[in-house]
């Protein structure tokens, strides 16, 4: 008997992943991986951040831009390696680590979020 | 039971030409599009840099200024000036996809492209500028 896929909810994810990622991860990247390590932009404070991450809106926001691109990569990175390097006998190790990774990453995301004071 | 079409576990070996593992060097396209399945990997190292900036947040000032310390570093600030083009590749990649992956119809036609691409850079615009804002506090 043929088994229900799951690949219709995984493409789902990587689809969303990709639009946040794409709407937000730019941004995100160059003003804390570029403008304020150089100096470009005045860096906010410890603070002003803090207060940032302690809003009510924070979290969910935080969870969604996490979570959503790393099923993105999971399912985009699985692909690259299937056809880029043509490894499929180690398809299931490679699922493992690609889904894996996004799940054990969602939940350090949620447990991270949930422990902010 | 039905014979079912389509996939065959054992398929008989019939002459098949071995695809290089380097396929994707061959040509531009190839290579761009490799490069634009590759981006991924950056945008799995954001998420992995805001992970730890949230961690060294909550767990202080003191280990707050230790991962900005980092974070500026030649090092680090080399691999986000690459991340930056790589996850910006993905946005402009993504949003030129868009009209493909979706089929809105117009008057019985399919609607043009630009109709599609052009909201959602205007969405990006609007997005960055609102994290800008919200981030920088003014």
């Amino acid at each position: 008997m043929s088994k229900r896929s799951n690949e219709p909810l995984l493409w789902l994810l990587f689809s969303a992943g990709g639009v946040v990622a794409a709407l937000a991860i730019p941004v995100h990247l160059f003003l804390f991986g570029l403008a304020f390590p150089l100096g470009w932009i005045k860096s906010p404070s410890y603070e002003s951040l803090m207060a940032l991450i302690r809003h009510p809106l924070a979290a969910p926001y935080l969870l969604v831009v996490c979570s959503l691109p790393l099923f993105h990569w999971a399912h985009r990175f699985r692909y690259t390696l299937f056809d880029g390097l043509q490894i499929k006998h180690l398809n299931e190790l490679i699922n493992t680590f690609c889904y894996g990774g996004a799940i054990l990453g969602t939940m350090l995301a949620a447990y991270l979020v949930w422990t902010i004071p | 039971m039905k014979p079912v079409a389509g996939y065959v576990p054992y398929p008989p070996r019939a002459f098949r030409t071995r695809v290089s593992t380097y396929w994707w060097l061959t040509s531009w396209p190839y290579l761009r599009f490799i490069l634009r399945e590759f981006s991924s990997v950056f945008v799995a190292w954001f998420v992995v840099l805001t992970l730890w900036q949230i961690a060294s947040l909550i767990r202080g000032p003191a280990a707050y200024a230790g991962f900005l310390e980092w974070l500026r570093s030649p090092f680090l600030v080399a691999l986000n000036a690459v991340s930056f083009l790589f996850v910006v590749f993905h946005a402009v990649t993504w949003f030129n996809l868009a009209p493909k992956a979706m089929a809105i119809r117009m008057g019985g036609k399919r609607a043009p492209a630009l109709l599609i691409t052009a909201p959602n850079y205007v969405a990006w615009l609007a997005v960055s500028a609102a994290l800008a804002w919200i981030v920088l506090g003014e």
